[in-house]
């Protein structure tokens, strides 16, 4: 019998959505029990919201100032001590679990399963190697905890309709201060999420400038999508960091992802497998891009562009 | 003796494209380019640019693989490495167990600060910094685009996906790097010459107390699925149709 913790990424007000994907990635493990840990200075409202998520039994909260930010150094200490009595004990693949998880696995003396894209038994999980281009079938030793991060592209969220009794803990652990939050800086755009938006308009190179950049933001907000961008533009300066799509940027699942003016590398590719519909504009009909795009057009995207805005009414 | 130690993993090079092996026990390694994982090789670099600002007296280059490491590590060297250790095993190993063996090293040799890539883009793990760091009970930072060091503490910022975020953690430390941190010198002739005189010590895992070699059971490797085939459009309103008919706009 499965028992399995889920660690609960949130910004300190409102639980990431990460949360209820990795809860469903928990739920393919028949018979497995589902418990979240929310580790916050302030945990109300986000243990509200993983109460309300279906399938999930209990919440354990544990609230504390020096919760406040996602250290990881601090919130593994905690997370290894609730997770006695667990089989498991699961996080996001987002940039949040990959800091912690693995912390948390060396405390519990195991190595860990990263990025798991299907559950193929309580033990048993597939995951992408080499960028994506081998799935790894992985199994996990049966007699120690599993240790694991949830690619959240492969996942839908859990839904609503749960209503999971809150516990509040104190895992009495001491914390080190040998680490401390200074700042973040990120950016509110008024833009939907790239981790979780349908529609995803990308840049790339050929974009040629920041300035020119401009053009990928006016159609992603004429169709209402999220702005992304080639680890080459970002490169160049043209966006900042937090628009990386491939594989040492984010990891996404639009229903319909726009390529402008990206080749397509491999590393790139590995952030869009789960597009349901690619479609590629590169003034390149060779580009390695057409071979994966569902729909492709060969041109200049400084024309095509501001036509397909215009189209769009 | 203030010294930095770095992590280096010999993979197969960003440029080949993997191939699965017909019997799916794993990807085609024979025959193919073998370089430093490149998020250590950004490590290496860091290192040596904190040294050349006279705030490090030593470097020192750890892997831990096969014999034919030495290439990666003798790289490593001529980049600017003082010395190196290869710890030698023909097995492939976990992550805890490669941590656990950074660990003893550490331990030895007393960095005050351990360099390491994000991940290995081999079997894209992203474990092991964060996991020296906890078995040595020290501070971690990943995915590092930025890193000061001054009075016994480095000030990071590290990429996430909300945008970036600064730290402050005292010293000794472990770091895993990012792309944007350096871009890697490259290697000159006369470096590879004197590479070759610089020590590389060969140690065996048994050394560090470590025996355990993989716990987890690889079951099988698959290629990915592969997308069909797509169709081209000629101008933008045959696109706006596909898309129109798609339900997508």
């Amino acid at each position: 019998m499965s028992k399995i913790l889920i660690v609960a990424e949130h910004d300190g007000a409102k639980l990431n959505a990460s949360t209820a994907k990795s809860v469903t990635c928990a739920a393919k493990i028949a018979g497995a029990t589902i418990d979240i840990a929310v580790l916050a200075a302030d945990a109300a409202a986000i243990a509200a919201e993983a109460a309300a998520l279906a399938g999930v039994s209990k919440v354990i909260v544990v609230e504390n100032p020096a919760n406040k930010e996602p250290l990881a150094a601090i919130l593994a200490p905690q997370i290894a001590k609730l997770a006695a009595g667990y089989t498991h004990v699961f996080g996001p693949s987002t940039t949040f679990g990959k800091d912690i998880m693995p912390r948390v696995a060396a405390l519990l003396g195991v190595s860990q399963v990263s990025d798991i894209m299907a559950v193929e038994g309580s033990h048993t999980f597939k995951r992408p190697i080499y960028a994506g281009n081998a799935i790894l079938t992985v199994e996990a030793p049966a007699g120690a905890v599993v240790v694991a991060t949830v690619r959240v592209a492969s996942f839908e969220a859990a839904g609503a309709g749960g209503s999971a009794a809150v516990e509040n803990v104190d895992p009495g652990v001491a914390l080190p201060s040998h680490t401390r939050f200074v700042s973040r800086s990120g950016a509110s755009t008024g833009r939907p999420d790239l981790q979780s938006a349908a529609k995803v308009v990308s840049g790339g190179r050929a974009l040629g400038s920041a300035e020119n950049f401009k053009l990928i933001y006016s159609l992603a907000d004429k169709l209402g999508a999220a702005v992304g961008a080639s680890r080459a533009a970002v490169d160049a300066g043209y966006v900042p960091n937090d628009l990386q799509v491939g594989q040492t940027g984010k990891i996404i699942a639009p229903q319909v992802y726009f390529a402008i003016g990206i080749s397509g590398a491999i590393q790139h590719m590995t952030g869009i497998k789960d597009a349901r519909t690619i479609v590629a504009i590169n003034k390149d009909g060779e580009a390695p891009i057409f071979e994966s795009a569902d729909v492709g057009l060969v041109g200049d995207l400084f024309t095509i562009v501001p036509e397909l805005e215009k189209a769009l009414g | 003796m203030r010294r930095i130690m770095v992590g280096v993993k010999r993979v197969v090079d960003y440029n080949v494209r993997v191939r699965v092996k017909p019997d799916n026990t794993g990807v085609i390694t024979e025959g193919v380019k073998m370089s430093i994982n490149p998020f250590d090789e950004i490590a290496l670099e860091q290192a040596l640019r904190i040294k050349e600002q006279g705030l490090a007296d030593e470097v020192l280059a750890v892997s831990i693989g096969p014999s034919d490491t030495q290439q990666q590590l003798r790289t490593a060297l001529a980049m600017g490495a003082d010395r190196a250790i290869l710890v030698q095993t023909e097995v492939a190993m976990a992550p805890l167990s490669i941590a656990r063996i950074f660990q003893k090293i550490a331990e030895a040799e007393q960095p005050f600060l351990t360099l390491l890539g994000k991940q290995a883009i081999d079997e894209d793990n992203g474990q092991t910094a964060q996991m020296l760091a906890a078995l040595l009970d020290r501070p971690q930072a990943t995915s590092c685009s930025k890193v000061d060091i001054a009075d016994g503490k480095a000030t990071v910022t590290r990429e996430v996906d909300s945008g970036l975020e600064t730290l402050e953690v005292d010293l000794p430390a472990v770091l895993s790097v990012d792309l944007r941190l350096n871009e890697p010198r490259y290697v000159k002739l006369p470096d590879i010459m004197k590479a070759k005189k610089k020590p590389l010590d060969i140690k065996t895992i048994a050394d560090y107390g470590v025996t355990e070699a993989a716990t987890f059971k690889t079951v099988k490797v698959d290629p990915p699925p592969s997308r069909q085939k797509g169709i081209m459009v000629k101008d933008v309103a045959e696109l706006v149709g596909v898309l129109k008919q798609k339900g997508l706009v």
